[in-house]
């Protein structure tokens, strides 16, 4: 799986610069990708700068009942909510929540999960069946029933959020890891670090990890898509983002109550939701392709 | 393959006394405890000190740990702290519903997604196959509760064919399986077509067509059979998936299932029935999972034999 890797890593730092250039003219070739990594960045952007534009208690959270429900117009182009806020700045700021969750949960998870993924996949042995063992208990209780406890106990809010989903997402990582760590493990070049007196940690960091990365980072891709969409599940039961705050799966929750007369309200956080995992879904396929050139279909 | 079989059940085992113990002491986490849902803020210290020490509050974690391991071997799950019924039977009594509902669902994609994955494999690169991929990235991007509430929206409060909420018949049942199913859709065809694909490139269908057999036979007769192995782990996999979101699509629908029971405990913090609501949830797909594993080494001699040697050097 990673022999194309492998052969291309060499001392030379310029060799291994040229694989990488080799998957970006991979992955420039593939227009669904280019569009995915375009709208992630575009909505990285405005996350990042969304706040220079518009004063939060000014533009998000204060009321003005006498706007409230208005469809969709010039000058309100997503319309207003029920309590008369411009419903487009409120997703536009909500953007920052789905993606803080979205990349904080997958970092947490991949920081635990790829370093007790290449300690079970390195060493082997009883040490890899505890590991192994652990994780099938974590990924046995469903993820989504996993995060709604975690939050019922320690209550809703960014941060558990973040926490409860991160938390569900590592056995993934684990997996993974461990699953692409073994497949470089008994290769001759890791062979031949032992024989120089390398620690077991210096192997696995310097050696081991970076020939492990294409399938980390696409399985890290696609964990961000399901995460936003976990998150904003969560957020629509109650159990994530609390009110006022606009996070996507909170004001889908709000406009539940207008759905029969304002069906916009429900229609275009769901909407925004869509395109942002759609960008991901589509940024990781292509990089699964880029990476693996084997695997293309 | 008995010796694996055994094997794989007895393994069943510690992965719920694990994950019951993982549950417990994230619950044990909450501030406040029981007594709190049991109105204990209006209560004076000594009442609550009695009150912790009816329920067997004031013990170590550990020892009310095993305690709870005890009542589960033996079927007894503790009471509701809301409705003072068993959370046991509260539990099977609100299962059927949520297994009607997840069966409806994978009977949904399995029905949409195999004409799908396999003509679209079959037809690899057509305009169809394009258009097939592209709804299926879709699907697979879309929040299913959110399209459940577009469906709400459209099919029942617009067009008033379907009932909007609750539990009334049957018919009920029809807008929470497609959103449901349409996610599960989505990735089943992608796993089909990809599948079909394998196969189809094969040596052996290659020697098929050498003989002279229609591409129709070919597909049907000798492709399908190897090409369906691996949707059928998947399929058992959906299986759980919708039983875990059962949460979600009960609450948008209103349907009373355990999925609804788990999310009105959460918000009532009657812990004893949350608990018993994950923990038996996590049995159940578990089960399930094994079961898929099982039919799975049944059905592709292959892998039992991967298996069954696998089992005798470890």
């Amino acid at each position: 799986m990673n022999g194309n890797t492998c052969n291309l890593q060499s001392p030379a730092s310029k060799k291994a610069q040229s694989h990488w250039a080799g998957v970006w003219r991979q992955f420039r070739k593939n227009k669904g990708a280019m569009a995915g990594l375009i709208v992630v960045l575009l909505a990285i952007l405005t996350a990042l700068t969304i706040g220079f534009f518009v004063d939060y208690d000014e533009h998000v959270i204060r009321q003005n009942i006498p706007m409230r429900l208005q469809p969709p117009s010039l000058e309100h182009p997503l319309g207003t909510d029920e309590l008369g806020r411009d419903l487009m700045v409120r997703i536009l700021y909500g953007s920052r929540y789905s993606l803080a969750v979205g990349f904080g949960s997958v970092g947490i998870a991949a920081l635990i999960g790829i370093a007790l993924g290449a300690f079970a996949g390195f060493y082997g042995g009883y040490k890899e069946d505890v590991v192994m063992r652990l994780t099938d208990i974590f990924a046995a209780i469903p993820g989504l029933l996993l995060g709604a406890v975690i939050v019922a106990s320690l209550g809703a809010s960014l941060t558990n959020l973040i926490l409860a989903l991160g938390l569900a997402s590592i056995p993934q990582f684990v997996r993974i890891t461990r699953a692409s760590v073994l497949t470089v493990r008994d290769q001759e070049y890791v062979e031949a670090s032992w024989v120089i007196g390398l620690t077991g940690r210096k192997i696995i960091f310097s050696h081991i990890l970076p020939n492990c990365l294409s399938p980390i980072i696409v399985t890290a891709t696609l964990q961000v898509a399901q995460n936003i969409i976990s998150a904003s599940a969560m957020s629509f039961l109650g159990l994530g983002v609390p009110a006022p705050d606009p996070e996507w799966g909170a004001l889908l929750s709000a406009g539940r109550s207008y759905m029969r007369t304002h069906g916009y309200l429900t229609l275009f956080p769901g909407l925004s939701i869509m395109l942002i995992v759609l960008a991901l879904n589509l940024l990781g396929d292509g990089l699964r392709d880029a990476l693996d050139p084997k695997l293309k279909r | 393959m008995i010796r694996f079989v055994i094997r794989r059940i007895l393994f069943l085992f510690p992965v719920i006394i694990g994950a019951t113990l993982l549950v417990y002491f994230i619950l044990d986490l909450a501030p406040g405890d029981a007594v709190f849902a049991l109105g204990g803020d209006q209560m004076s210290e000594e009442e609550l000190i009695a009150l912790r020490h009816e329920l067997g509050l004031d013990r170590p974690f550990i020892i009310r740990y095993l305690s709870y391991m005890q009542g589960l071997f033996t079927g007894d799950l503790g009471v509701s702290l809301i409705s003072g019924r068993s959370v046991l039977e509260t539990y099977f009594q609100r299962l059927p519903m949520t297994l009607r509902l997840a069966f409806s669902a994978t009977m949904v994609s399995v029905l949409l997604s195999l004409p799908l994955g396999i003509y679209s494999a079959v037809r690899k690169g057509s305009i169809q196959d394009n258009i097939a991929m592209l709804f299926s990235m879709l699907g697979l991007s879309m929040p299913n509760f959110w399209f459940g509430l577009i469906l709400i929206i459209v099919f029942s409060l617009h067009l008033g064919w379907f009932p909007s909420s609750g539990y009334t018949g049957p018919i009920s049942l029809v807008l929470p399986a497609f959103a449901v199913g349409t996610g599960l859709t989505a990735n089943l065809t992608r796993m089909t077509r990809s599948s079909m694909l394998d196969v189809l490139g094969q040596d052996y269908l290659r020697t098929v067509r050498a003989k002279g057999v229609s591409e129709r036979a070919v597909v049907n007769r000798h492709a399908l059979k190897n090409a369906l192995i691996p949707i059928i782990t998947i399929i058992g996999t959906q299986l759980s998936i919708a039983l875990g979101g059962s949460i979600l699509t009960e609450s948008v629908f209103a349907i009373p299932g355990v999925g609804r029971l788990m999310m009105d405990s959460i918000n009532q913090r009657d812990a004893p029935m949350i608990l018993g609501c994950v923990v038996l949830t996590t049995i159940l797909t578990s089960i399930i999972l094994l079961v898929v594993d099982l039919l799975y080494a049944m059905v592709d001699p292959r892998i039992k034999s991967q298996y069954v040697r696998r089992g005798k050097t470890s």
